[in-house]
């Protein structure tokens, strides 16, 4: 099968790839880290079960770019034998799961913005990404009725619950900015018909979240001031903790395998 | 002498699902193509979902049982195109499903899509999946969890029978 795109030179394609990939392995992990602490059972294994799909999506993302740098390094290797500077993950993926609503609010803003990315990966002119998305939208696309779903009854929810959402909103909303800025790497992806410029998801996105949060009774704050770096391998300090976790068996016994 | 491609899609017919054993990996829908490159039988398989832990699991089924049937040559590979959805299942898997107590998927709902005003008609609730219960066929029933006890499932219960039941999500 050709799947290597002609297109592009790939270490631009490698880097867009890490990007599509740590963005799904950190939130993955995130999410991983309620199982066995969730307020009831059933949100405990939809977690799971959220987090399983997004690590099962970042194998896809990360092998592909393990392909495209073609240096020895597949999935695991990218997965667990970097360090946090070289990980591509957008800021918000990495934020603390905070209580239940934080980490529901997170997941909603995310899935929102991943259902109109992958949308438009589709007709993505390397097959092998539009292959991708056609396969993780099906799952970001039931991630996101699920999220919508809760954000609406915890929001219109209780005196309790409404503020646990707005709080949250109001904490996440400065890192959804980074979803939609443009860089380099972004531009000639887009040149080559590879994907969508993300400025260009905007408007659909805003659409989806006006529409929930109206329903949630939440008010989408006005400031449009973002965080970034993330993109660029600039973090918090977050991401280093969840690395120390998340890569603690590779990092004490280097190249354990099952 | 190579046996039938025939021959090997009846082996794996007899391959039950690991989590759902009461369905076979064909009935499932999940093996895309069989044939021979040469003196290799090539298996292909297509994920249900992406991060399906049954996946491995599969494999090694696949594996094991072709080999139980004398195939010493044997190569598997992953395709995700055209991507699996519930509708790949069979029609007499949907009744295996039904009679196990799963309610098998609605079939028009493995197709998502529609604009922008479906998508927030189905995001903010206007739009419900009617869903019957396997046990008593009653459709008054009720999502309890998008997803149940496999990542292929979601969680439901019947206000007519009163029992809770699994309900094989749509994708
Ligand atoms: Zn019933």
């Amino acid at each position: 099968m050709v799947t290597r795109s002609e297109h592009i030179a790939s270490d631009i394609l490698f880097e867009w790839l890490l990007r599509r990939g740590d963005t799904a392995l950190i939130l993955g992990h995130r999410v991983s880290e309620w199982c066995g602490h969730a307020p009831v059972l059933e949100e405990d294994i939809a977690l799971a079960n959220i987090a399983l799909d997004l690590i099962g999506q970042s194998r896809l993302w990360l092998g592909y770019a393990g392909e495209v740098e073609d240096k020895g390094r597949g999935e695991n290797e990218l997965a667990y034998l970097r360090d946090a500077w070289h990980f591509r993950n957008v800021l918000l993926a990495e934020q603390p799961n905070g209580d239940f609503g934080n980490t529901l609010m997170r997941q909603f803003l995310i899935d929102a913005w991943q259902d109109a990315l992958l949308e438009a990966l589709k007709s993505s002119a390397d097959e092998r990404i539009a292959e991708i998305a056609v396969k993780a939208g099906k799952e970001v696309a039931y991630h996101l009725d699920r999220s919508s779903d809760l954000v609406i009854r915890l929001g219109d929810g209780t005196p309790e619950s409404h503020r646990r959402m707005q709080d949250a909103l109001d904490t996440l909303w400065p890192y959804v900015g980074e979803m939609f800025v443009a860089d380099a790497v972004d531009e000639a992806m887009a040149e080559a018909g590879l994907a969508p410029d993300p400025q260009t998801l905007k408007p659909g996105w805003e659409e989806t979240v006006a529409a929930v949060f109206k329903q949630a009774t939440l008010t989408q704050p006005q400031s449009d001031f973002a965080h970034k770096g993330g993109l660029t391998g600039r973090h918090s300090e977050h991401l280093g903790h969840l690395l120390s976790e998340m890569q603690f068996l590779q990092r004490a016994y280097p190249g354990a395998t099952w | 002498m190579q046996v039938s491609t025939d021959t090997v899609w009846q082996w794996l017919s007899e391959v039950p699902d690991p989590e759902i054993p009461v369905i076979s990996l064909t009935d499932l829908g999940i093996i895309r193509d069989v044939s021979w490159d040469e003196d290799t039988l090539v298996v292909t398989v297509t994920p249900t979902y992406t991060g399906c832990p049954a996946t491995s699991v599969i494999n090694l089924d696949i594996e094991t049982k072709l080999r139980s049937c004398g195939i010493d040559d044997l190569r598997l590979e992953q395709k995700l195109t055209p991507a699996w959805t519930t509708d790949w299942l069979t029609a007499e898997g949907r009744e295996k499903l039904r009679q196990y107590g799963i309610a098998p998927p609605a079939e028009e709902q493995a197709q998502r899509g529609g604009g922008t005003d479906a998508r927030v008609a189905r995001l903010t609730g206007l739009k419900n999946l009617v869903v019957a219960c396997p046990r008593c066929g009653s459709q008054n029933t009720e999502k309890i969890s998008q997803f149940g006890s496999t990542p292929c499932k979601a969680a439901y219960r019947c206000r007519a029978c009163l029992e809770p039941f699994d309900y094989f999500k749509c994708h």
